[in-house]
């Protein structure tokens, strides 16, 4: 099979040795270059929300271990804002790195370890489909739809329209055959 | 008069309706013309990079091209879409072959507050302060991408940013030091992990106020929303009471020159900011 049996958290853990490949050659960034220094862990504002660590999340990488990354919810709770990257004294730039990862997760059909943050995604992707831009209110009600969660935020809402920071329609505008076009090409990946 | 065009970008059409009405009252104080990008679209934000590589940059190409039809520089107020502009570029730069783009790489990105802070503008802003914010003390706050990564934002001291601070003082304010000014407020989580956002903006709130900061200022809509509009439901998931007004640079760039408008854009804020102002003798 090619496939060997490691032991991680008391269980037994299917290894893929092309995984590391894989995300090496999307993100285009050296993943052997990582020796566990953690400082990439220590500065994350949100490690604590984490199941893995983001230097966890490395070396399980460089190991194959393919289904438990990508079924944490690590790569969904990294919220982009790079502290890691910069401070990586091995230049692996572990925010793309992320990026990469929540691409492969999605194309692999594993299931995904949170549930609202990629139907956000995808219902924001929809909205730019759909009308070229995102109006705010539009995004927000497909996404209650989605989730089935519509009192969240209803009383901050309700004030947010009253301050004039919510706008009932969206506006006007052509763009919508390139955006189309754009969209048909989506998927061929990178 | 120098010309510009001008990419507002989603938010600024909606939850940060002031920060486009203060950037475009402050330009048009400092004699900055700015022309909107016709039939711009979304820079595709974080959902496009956290779903697709391909589609991410592609949603930012088309705009630069646009842009660069217009000719000349961009001028981007939206730090996220700031972000994903300069990666396009970046991406262009480095691996043109791979794209279909009509786009050349030939447009000047500029972040609004990078712009606003350069030296040729800042004199300018020098001159034109009549209200000087003498005793607010503001606690300036960058955020995440408007300093990293470094190699797209070009900001050589982003762990200490200091651009945002001195334009502050020659505003006439006071600008404290404290060690969260980059730290994030959880941005685009707030959506679906507000818990998280709850936690983060607690943090800063918190740090804001030990450095006896009178408010916050910034220049990311994630940001300022996060932090301006869930003050009272942080107060009660952590038992405290918080009043910080959390403003856009270009608001109190806006109130030291004495632009007409500045009323309308304090009284979109949900953390209202007049009190403070008052207090201070800079708003009647």
């Amino acid at each position: 099979m090619g496939v060997k049996g490691i032991k991680i958290e008391g269980h037994a853990a299917a290894t893929d040795p092309s995984f590391l490949d894989l995300v090496a050659q999307e993100g285009g960034e050296n993943l052997l270059a990582c020796y566990q220094c953690q400082k990439c862990s220590a500065g994350c504002p949100v490690a604590y929300a984490m199941d893995i660590l983001p230097n966890q999340v490395i070396r399980m990488v460089q190991f194959g271990l393919r289904e438990r990354v990508l079924t944490s919810n690590t790569i969904w709770i990294c919220a982009s804002c790079y502290t890691c990257s910069v401070r990586c004294p091995n230049d692996i730039d572990i925010a793309k790195t992320m990026d990469v990862l929540r691409h492969i997760a999605l194309k692999s059909g594993v299931k995904l370890a949170e549930r609202d943050i990629p139907i956000f995604h995808s219902v924001f992707l929809d909205s730019i489909k759909s009308k070229g831009r995102i109006h705010e209110l539009g995004l927000i009600w497909q996404y209650k739809a989605k989730t089935r969660d519509f009192m969240k935020d209803a009383a901050l809402g309700w004030k947010m329209f009253r301050k004039g920071k919510i706008k009932l329609l969206p506006s006007k505008f052509g763009g919508g055959k390139e955006i189309r076009g754009i969209f048909s090409r989506y998927g061929k990946g990178k | 008069m120098k010309e510009f065009s001008y990419y507002p970008g989603c938010s600024l059409d909606g939850t940060a309706r002031e920060y486009d009405e203060s950037i475009r009252g402050v330009c048009e104080i400092l004699e900055v013309q700015l022309r909107e990008l016709d039939d711009w679209t979304c820079c595709g934000a974080s959902s496009a990079h956290c779903t697709d590589g391909h589609l991410a940059i592609e949603l930012a190409l088309r705009n630069l091209a646009l842009a660069e039809k217009g000719g000349g520089e961009l001028l981007v107020p939206c730090v996220a879409c700031y972000s994903r502009f300069k990666v396009a570029e970046k991406e262009i730069r480095e691996h043109a072959e791979e794209w279909e783009t009509a786009y050349q790489g030939k447009v000047r990105i500029r972040y609004a507050l990078d712009f606003f802070c350069e030296d040729s503008l800042i004199d300018l802003v020098r001159e034109k302060v009549v209200t000087p914010l003498s005793g607010l003390k503001v606690a300036c706050y960058y955020g995440c991408l408007s300093v990293r990564p470094p190699d797209i934002t070009r900001v050589k001291d982003y762990e200490d940013p200091e651009h945002m601070d001195r334009l502050m003082g020659i505003l006439g304010a006071e600008p404290l030091p404290w060690s969260y000014k980059t730290d994030c407020c959880g941005a685009s989580l707030v959506m679906t992990r507000t818990d998280i956002v709850r936690k983060l903006s607690h943090g800063l709130l918190d740090m804001a106020r030990e450095a006896e900061a009178d408010c916050l200022v910034t220049g990311c809509t994630m940001c300022q929303s996060n932090l301006d509009t869930r003050q009272e439901e942080i107060g009660k998931e952590f038992g405290k009471k918080y009043d910080l007004p959390v403003f856009y640079f270009t608001e109190l760039m806006g109130l030291a020159m004495g632009h007409r408008d500045v009323k309308r854009w304090f009284a979109r804020h949900l953390t209202d900011p007049m009190r403070l102002l008052s207090a201070k003798g800079l708003m009647k």
